[in-house]
C-alpha cells in the first residue's frame, strides 16, 4: 500500500463529484460519461454540442493539472493487441450495461440506484478478477 | 450557450478531479484492481468522496422542480436489474482490468500524445457504435429485460 494517496484521491473525487453536480443542476444531465459518448456515436441523437464540450472540458481540465503540476505521470504495462481488445470491451460493456465508473459507480450510486450498485459490484469485481488472472496467471 | 458553457466548466473540473487523483494513469487503476499484488485503495477514496459530494448536492438539486437552464431534469428510469446490465458491466470489467482506463479518464489521458490512449479512445469508440448490434446478434430470445408493465 506504499503508492496509496488518500489526500489526493479525495479532492479529486470530490471534484467529480462537484462536476457531476454542475452538469445535473445545470443542464439536468449525469455526469456519466460513457453515455456522454454514446450520444456522439452514429445513430445517436441531436444533442452533440454540449457532450462535445464536456469531453473538451475533460482535456483542458486534465492539461491544465499537467502544465501546472508536470503530472501525474502515467504508463501502459501491456502492448497495443491488448489495449485494442480491453478498449473494445470497455466500449461494448459500457453501451450494454448503460454505464460506467462515473454514470453507475459516481451518479448512479450517488442516487442509490440499485442497477448502478449492481453494475459497479460487478465491474469492480469482474476488473479485480481480470488483473488477478493476467497479471499473476498469465503473466502479462 | 450558458448550458454549453456549464458542460464545458464541468467537464473540466470532472478532468481536473481525474489528474489530481492520478486516475488518469492505468497503472494507478490497475494497482487497486490488484489486490492480490501491492494494492492501492485510493480509487475507493476517489469514488467515495465523489459520491460523498453527489449525494449531497443531488439530493438539494433535485429538490428543485427543474434545472437552472434546462426544462428537466433527464435521469434514467430502468428500474430492473437484468442479464443485460449485469453482462455489460462484466464486459466493460474485463476491458478495465486488462488495460487500467475507463471511459473518463481514457478521453482526458488523450493529452499525453501517447499512441496506446488514441489506440484505446478509437476502439472504445467503435465499442460504443458496435455495442448495440452485437447484442441484438448475441440475443437468443428477443428482449428478455423490458421491465414489466
Amino acid at each position: 500500500m506504499e503508492d496509496f494517496t488518500p489526500v489526493s484521491a479525495l479532492i479529486g473525487g470530490g471534484l467529480i463529484g462537484l462536476s457531476a453536480t454542475i452538469l445535473l443542476a445545470v443542464n439536468g444531465r449525469l455526469a456519466g460519461v460513457s453515455g456522454i459518448m454514446a450520444g456522439l456515436v452514429p445513430s445517436a441523437r441531436d444533442d452533440a454540442m454540449w457532450r462535445i464540450l464536456f469531453i473538451v472540458g475533460l482535456l483542458g481540465g486534465a492539461a491544465a493539472w499537467l502544465l501546472v503540476t508536470g503530472g501525474p505521470v502515467i504508463a501502459f504495462d501491456v502492448g497495443w493487441p491488448v489495449i485494442v481488445i480491453g478498449g473494445l470491451l470497455t466500449g461494448i460493456g459500457t453501451r450494454i450495461g448503460a454505464g460506467c465508473t462515473s454514470g453507475h459507480g459516481v451518479c448512479g450510486i450517488a442516487r442509490l440506484s440499485p442497477r448502478s450498485i449492481v453494475a459497479t459490484a460487478t465491474f469492480v469485481a469482474v476488473g479485480a478478477l481480470t488483473v488477478l488472472i493476467s497479471r499473476h496467471m498469465i503473466g502479462f | 450557450m450558458i448550458r454549453n458553457l456549464a458542460a464545458l466548466g464541468a467537464g473540466a473540473i470532472f478532468g481536473l478531479g481525474l489528474a489530481v487523483s492520478e486516475m488518469v494513469n492505468p497503472l494507478k487503476v490497475k494497482a487497486f484492481l490488484d489486490v492480490a499484488g501491492d494494492w492501492d485503495p485510493s480509487l475507493t477514496l476517489v469514488m467515495g468522496g465523489a459520491v460523498m459530494v453527489s449525494f449531497i448536492a443531488f439530493r438539494l438539486t433535485l429538490r428543485r422542480p427543474k434545472p437552472i437552464l434546462a426544462t428537466r431534469f433527464e435521469l434514467p428510469t430502468r428500474r430492473n436489474i437484468d442479464r443485460r446490465l449485469v453482462g455489460g458491466a462484466a464486459v466493460f470489467g474485463v476491458g478495465w482490468g486488462l488495460v487500467g482506463l475507463c471511459p473518463g479518464p481514457a478521453l482526458s489521458a488523450l493529452i499525453y500524445g501517447d499512441v496506446e490512449s488514441a489506440i484505446f479512445v478509437v476502439a472504445m469508440l467503435i465499442g460504443l457504435a458496435v455495442g448495440p448490434r452485437l447484442l441484438a446478434m448475441f440475443a437468443a430470445s428477443p428482449a428478455p429485460d423490458v421491465a414489466p408493465g
